[in-house]
């Protein structure tokens, strides 16, 4: 059990820079989940703290010691790879437990170590084969399998669950947050699947383009996003953002205007304050799609306004039912209970629940 | 035809196939015959007497199958002035192309690693340097390599030999295990890095038993070259120590007596006959190590 510290870390390939001065504090125990688009540095980042990369600036801290010089197998560290990088010549035994036989751990402890992760990861009848004779998901589980029999410091997770079936993957998901609970070992986990990292992380770190926009819970990053790209990143479908001027008309309000009509959003009471400077100038709204309802399906004292639009698409995804039409210029989406769907091309009344709207500076992109 | 085909892929039927199909098969034969002819030649002279290689035609089977000739250049065939065949030549080959093989190919196989693996600076400019090597010719080499085993003290044995084949085969040993090593992916090394393996560890537990391929590969190139080469035997070696292709060399220019045919025949192909040898036992391997990484997985 180790914390981390990244203090001003810096990655560049040649003249690309991939990170770009992230620190960040990971407190012993801690679950971190990373996420960003493709090709922010998420990988990197991991091969950063794994010591598979050499650092370009800044430090790294495991335990409180700095790591920059300690070579990966001193580290302390399991790692799960995006790639699974089993090795090919060994049979699933062997590949998973080569990191206990080279650190001569003794064979009573390997064989139980080996029957725990296997029957946790549904393996235990596919131990003699080789890795070319499993299926992918099977793969990734003997990768999982190959980190967890260790019992390192740290575990650095890159997407391990991204090619299991759906079933899998939820039931491997609880093992994993089952796991760390009883382990309480740190974690950093990267993932693509939003679910995922809302329900395993302790904390949350987005990436973009080598930098970390925002570290915090699950709830924070989430209910308060610090920028425009957060906002738009997290939450599936995303965060509907429409772009506006504020209007003096009883109150602050946010006026949305494209051919269909004008609407004119009620500013929120606790955001009125941050807003009034920009009277006059435009402002960018930002609105779930579960805050987008059926008229009168919103619980009574919530800040609700109405409006009306044309639906262009139905989406039933079984729980819900996304609405999709149009205004302000983009393609909004409302998440509304199957029984209110109506059919493509009607008139829609929206209720939207103005207290939990988000906004945001158009020329920072930073919410007010 | 279609029972022997790859299992299960369709392919077109009609009498223009199968007509183009036969063309093929055809021509394949054609080159086939050409290039067995001479083999067939030389096993025939070789089974037959002298008498009735002065009497019968080349490509005519022998009438009485003797081998008089085998015998003679296996055990009694005069070689300059000794007279024991190539049995101990073949000797003196064999314990020269065992050790360099081994150990060119095991040091190509570390090279291969390092410069793919563990990658440092100038790794490629130190590559770009050791490809250099494989494309000097042998005679640039002659002389400065002379001097050198004279140096060593290694003039004119064995050991000096084995030290010259190592030495210029490594190039190719290199270039054979890092092209290789290119398409094994560097997170197989990184998690065994992760799992507390070192340098060797790894070398030996996961990178080498993935080589297999390219082992086998190099150890035919290896086999064959060493096996094969006549100037560096000639140059480096005197008399007793002497590699089989030098000893066939002075087997057939002997200029006493009649020329005997059948026991030069029979020398050539018991001088061939390892290089066969080993590419009828791994011959598999080397087609598959040839095309590996040309697909993945
Ligand atoms: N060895 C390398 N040399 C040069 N550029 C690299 C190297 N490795 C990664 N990159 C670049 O660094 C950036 C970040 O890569 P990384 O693999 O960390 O992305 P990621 O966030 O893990 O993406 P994904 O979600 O697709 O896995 C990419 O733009 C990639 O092209
Ligand atoms: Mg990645």
């Amino acid at each position: 059990m180790a914390s981390i510290r990244l203090d001003k870390v810096w990655k560049k390939f040649g003249t690309t820079e991939v990170i770009k001065g992230i620190d960040m504090s990971i407190r012993e125990g801690e679950f971190i989940v990373l996420v960003g688009p493709s090709g922010c540095g998420k990988s990197t980042l991991l091969n950063l703290i794994a010591g598979l990369e050499t650092l370009s600036g800044g430090g790294i801290f495991i335990g409180g010691d700095l790591v920059n010089d300690i070579p990966p197998k001193d580290r302390d560290i399991a790692m799960v790879f995006q790639s699974y990088a089993l090795y090919p010549t060994k049979s699933v035994r062997d590949n998973m437990s080569f990191g206990m036989v080279t650190r001569h751990v003794p064979q009573g402890e390997q064989a139980a170590a080996l029957a725990e992760v296997a029957e946790l990861l549904h393996i235990e009848t596919l131990l003699d084969r080789k890795p070319g004779q499993l299926s992918g998901g099977q793969r990734q589980r003997v990768a999982m399998g190959r980190a967890l029999v260790r019992k390192p410091a740290v575990f650095l997770f890159d997407e391990p669950l991204s090619n299991l079936d759906a079933k899998l993957r939820i039931e491997m998901r609880t093992e994993i947050k089952r796991l760390h609970q009883r382990l309480g070992k740190t974690i950093v986990y990267v993932t693509h699947d939003q679910i995922e990292a809302m329900t395993l992380a302790s904390r949350i770190a987005v990436m973009d383009n080598g930098h970390v926009r925002q570290f915090g819970s699950p709830e924070d990053i989430y209910e308060r996003p610090v920028d425009l790209f957060v906002a738009g990143f997290i939450g599936s479908p995303s965060m509907n953002l429409f772009k506006g001027r504020v209007t003096e008309q009883s109150g602050l309000r946010l006026q949305v205007e494209d051919p269909a009509g004008v609407v004119h959003f009620p500013i929120p009471k606790n955001l009125q304050d941050a807003a009034s400077p920009f009277l006059g100038r435009e402002l960018i709204l930002g609105l779930r799609p579960e805050a987008m309802v059926r008229e009168g399906a919103h619980r009574p004292g919530s800040e609700t306004f109405s409006f009306d639009r044309m639906i262009d698409v139905v989406e039933p995804t079984g729980p819900d039912t996304m609405l999709v039409f149009t205004l302000g210029g983009i393609e909004a989406i409302g998440r509304v209970d199957p029984q209110d769907k109506v059919s493509v091309g009607t008139k829609f009344r929206f209720e939207v629940d103005m207290s939990r709207a988000k906004m945001f500076d158009p020329a920072t992109g930073l919410h007010l | 035809m279609t029972q022997t085909a790859p299992a299960g892929i369709v392919r077109r039927k009609g009498l223009r196939h199968r007509l183009m199909r036969i063309l093929l098969f055809a021509v394949l034969g054609v080159f086939c015959l050409y290039y067995l002819l001479p083999l067939f030649i030389m096993m025939a002279t070789s089974l037959k007497s002298l008498d009735e290689i002065r009497t019968g035609t080349l490509v005519s089977l022998p009438r009485q199958i003797t081998f008089d000739a085998w015998l003679k250049a296996w055990g009694s065939a005069c070689v300059g002035v000794r007279c024991d065949g190539l049995k101990p030549y073949i000797w003196n080959s064999v314990l020269m192309v065992v050790p360099a093989v081994a150990i060119s190919t095991a040091l190509g196989a570390v090279n291969g690693y390092a410069l793919t693996k563990w990658r440092f600076p100038g790794a490629n400019t130190i590559f770009a340097l050791m490809l250099f090597g494989a494309f000097i010719p042998f005679q640039v080499v002659l002389l400065p390599m002379a001097r050198t085993l004279g140096v060593l003290g290694l003039a004119g044995s064995v050991s000096g030999l084995i030290l010259v084949h190592t030495v210029y085969g490594l190039a190719f040993t290199t270039l054979f295990f890092r092209n290789f090593f290119m398409g094994v992916s560097d997170g197989i090394v990184q998690a065994a890095k992760i799992d507390g393996a070192g340098f060797f560890g790894i070398f030996s537990q996961i990178v080498l038993p993935m080589a297999l391929p390219a082992i086998v590969v190099t150890v035919i190139w290896q086999f064959t070259q060493i096996w094969n080469d006549f100037l560096f035997g000639v140059a480096f070696t005197v008399g007793d120590s002497n590699p089989v292709t030098v000893a066939l060399n002075n087997v057939v220019n002997t200029s006493t007596g009649v020329k005997e045919y059948n026991v030069d025949m029979a020398a050539a192909i018991i001088t061939a006959l390892p290089t066969l040898l080993v590419y009828v036992l791994a011959g598999k391997y080397f087609v598959r190590g040839l095309a590996a990484g040309a697909v993945k997985g």
